[in-house]
């Protein structure tokens, strides 16, 4: 099946593993806003767990355990992130930005010994008779187990958000952390464990790209996916099953420009390059503008500073 | 048990202690960091702190400084007047891009030619193109109420593009064997944003910056516009009952901001840097946020901050030279700046009492 010197079915194939590393990000923002913080460091938090998963599963030798050091990277800075918002009562936007410039640094800083180095390969999972498949097969059943973890997690995200009662404290924080408060939770883990969630969550995404999308390092490798993950969490309304959408969709155009750069059309590569961007404006737009008349879809506390004063 | 009581107004002595401080503990955990990286931490900071403004080849480095701290300061004066408004335009780098993408282009588009018009024009298209690209942002936000920070964010991204499109596209030098990156606007007289006093590093972006501070200045003391945009930041409600309108705030600051970097961006391509490449942007634009920030948003204080700034790149430059460590080295040491600063201004907003507070 080819459309304009395309092939349908490898492009559907791309489309899963290009989407995984933002739709990771996004479910992990998702918690971390529910909760009512919004963390601008996305970015940051992705390229340390891109770095910290490359050189975890480069020096054991093992990709799963480069993911838990990159999902431990994303974690620690969004703590850092934590501490500063939620203990010392730092401006949440500004805050974010300081990690995102944070991250850049230090990540470009640990990978300076790990450039042109390649990394354990991670294995497809062997899902047996579904894999021969004709176009199915390809397209959904032939990948490793983080595409498939990422899709687990979205179900598990909103089983927890709807049907448990920590899923119900978290967005009571997010809605209202004065309210919450007093009824005795306390805001302030709340959102350090949702944080931290969040960041866990975004470093995967960072080492999925480290370490399967691309797979080498590169200084500046995530290349904005942290900001579009911020965007999609806005295009979802903050709802989880949007969330998939919104990734495969962006990953979609992010794969489709990519092929129709291999395919030789005469665009200049930099025109292309720029559609994943052009287009996450676009659809912010749109969904903004579909929110103006509604009412607010963003949890009521999103980005305002607790502060329990007696 | 430690309790933090919210201070009526902000500490005006600590809002001006924590940026000092900050400092301070930059360059104790910046030395740690040096420290693990296998450096003598002392002489790190010595090379990046010191050397620069006194050591053996100061005079050199002392005019590297201005031409640094020119396009910091311009850039964060712009950004400062939005902060406050608590518009968060952190797409500067895009703006800075096109203002450039602009300038250039008028005077390659004049190229041989010889004119005392050709500077003013590219200082005009500058800024207008610069303007354009903040306003973006700023015409989605009051039109479809799109989020600035994540549209100015995604134009850096898309500004990117373009600039390597027309470094290998239709700004490339035509006399260049191949090479992309445009013609040298050094070696086109009428187009050159040279020294002003050789030797100086001051030029036509210097200047602009200090007109800046003092513009600024000028808007948000003395003039009703400046005290809108205050009034707006602290305290958003208040504002829309005293009449003013959200709408026109949001172009204005994102519009003004976008306007001097591009000129910066401009400045800076008719000078220091002298060609459209796909690499000649600097990081600038995402730097000054740090400035605008450490300056607390006040003219003064961004005048000192872009200087501070200026000296760890040239720093940056002789550690990386002299002492071999990595460029990122800076760029952490200047997110560490950041987080020290965000998290010491909780003395700023809040006293520290011990032991159990009245209830």
């Amino acid at each position: 099946m080819t459309l304009g010197g395309i092939d349908l079915v490898a492009l559907m194939a791309m489309l899963m593993v290009a989407s995984t590393p933002i739709l990771l990000a996004a479910t992990g923002e998702l918690i971390a806003e529910k909760a009512g913080v919004l963390n601008l460091g996305v970015e940051g938090m992705m390229i340390m767990g891109a770095i910290g998963g490359f050189a975890g599963a480069v020096m054991t030798g093992s990709p799963a355990l480069g993911f838990l050091a990159g999902a431990g990277a994303g974690a620690a800075m969004a703590l850092v992130f934590g501490f500063l918002t939620q203990v010392l009562l730092s401006n949440q936007v500004a805050t974010g930005l300081a990690l995102t410039l944070f991250g850049m640094g230090l990540s470009a800083l640990i990978g300076k010994g790990f450039e042109g180095v390649r990394p354990p390969a991670t294995g497809k999972l062997d899902l047996g008779g579904l894999a021969d498949l004709p176009v199915l097969g390809p397209v959904l059943f032939r990948h490793d187990w983080v595409v498939y973890l990422s899709l687990a997690l979205i179900v598990a995200v909103w089983l927890f958000l709807h049907l448990s009662r920590a899923g119900l404290i978290l967005r009571a924080v997010g809605e209202n952390h004065d309210a919450a408060h007093a009824l005795g939770y306390r805001v302030v883990m709340v959102r350090l464990a949702a944080l931290a969630f969040g960041g866990a969550l975004a470093g995967l995404g960072g080492a999925y790209l480290s370490l399967v999308r691309v797979p080498q390092w590169t200084e500046g490798m995530t290349a904005g996916a942290g900001w579009i993950a911020l965007a999609i969490v806005v295009f979802a309304s903050w709802r989880i099953e949007r969330v998939l959408l919104g990734a495969y969709l962006f990953g979609g155009v992010t794969v489709l420009q990519l092929r129709l750069q291999a395919a030789g059309y005469a665009i200049p590569v930099q025109l292309l390059s720029m559609a994943p961007y052009v287009i996450t404006i676009l659809v912010l737009v749109i969904i903004s503008a579909r929110h103006r008349r509604g009412a607010q879809a963003a949890p009521a506390a999103l980005g305002r500073i607790f502060h329990a004063s007696r | 048990m430690i309790t933090l009581v919210a201070r009526p107004a902000p500490s005006r002595f600590w809002s001006w202690a924590t940026p000092v401080l900050a400092v301070l503990a930059t360059m104790l955990a910046g030395g740690g960091l040096f420290a693990l990286l296998g450096s003598d931490p002392f002489e790190a900071i010595r090379v990046i702190f010191w050397d620069p403004l006194f050591g053996a080849n100061a005079g050199y480095f002392r005019g590297q400084l201005f031409i640094k701290a020119g396009p910091l300061i311009l850039i964060a004066a712009g950004l400062a007047v939005g902060f406050r408004a608590g518009i968060w335009n952190i797409g500067a780098e895009g703006q800075y891009i096109i203002g450039a993408l602009c300038g250039a282009a008028v005077a390659l588009a004049a190229f041989p030619a010889e004119s005392a018009l050709i500077f003013p024009a590219m200082v005009l298209a500058g800024a207008f193109g610069g303007w354009v690209w903040g306003m973006i942002p700023a015409l989605l936000k009051n039109r479809f109420g799109a989020s600035e920070i994540l549209v100015s964010l995604m134009l850096v991204y898309v500004a990117q593009n373009l600039l390597a499109w027309a470094a290998f596209g239709p700004l490339k030098n035509p006399a260049g064997f191949g090479f992309p990156g445009s013609r040298n606007l050094q070696q086109y007289p009428s187009a050159h944003n040279a020294e002003l006093i050789a030797g100086s590093g001051v030029h036509w972006g210097v200047v602009a910056g200090i007109a800046a501070l003092i513009g600024t200045y000028v808007l948000m003391n003395r003039h009703i516009a400046g005290f809108r945009i205050q009034v707006a930041g602290d305290a958003p409600k208040a504002a829309r009952f005293a009449g003013v309108a959200p709408a026109r705030l949001v172009g204005f600051c994102l519009g003004l901001s976008g306007a001097l970097a591009g000129l910066a961006g401009m400045f800076e391509v008719a000078g220091p840097s002298g060609q459209v490449t796909d690499s000649f942007n600097a990081g600038y634009g995402f730097t000054a946020i740090i400035v605008a920030f450490l300056g607390r948003l006040n003219p003064v204080g961004i005048l000192l901050a872009g200087l501070l700034m200026a000296l760890t790149y040239i720093g940056g430059d002789m550690a990386q030279l002299t002492l071999r460590l990595p460029a990122a080295a800076i760029q952490v040491f200047q997110g560490l700046l950041l987080f020290f600063l965000l998290g010491m201004d909780l003395l700023t907003n809040y006293t520290v009492q011990w032991g159990k507070a009245r209830a």
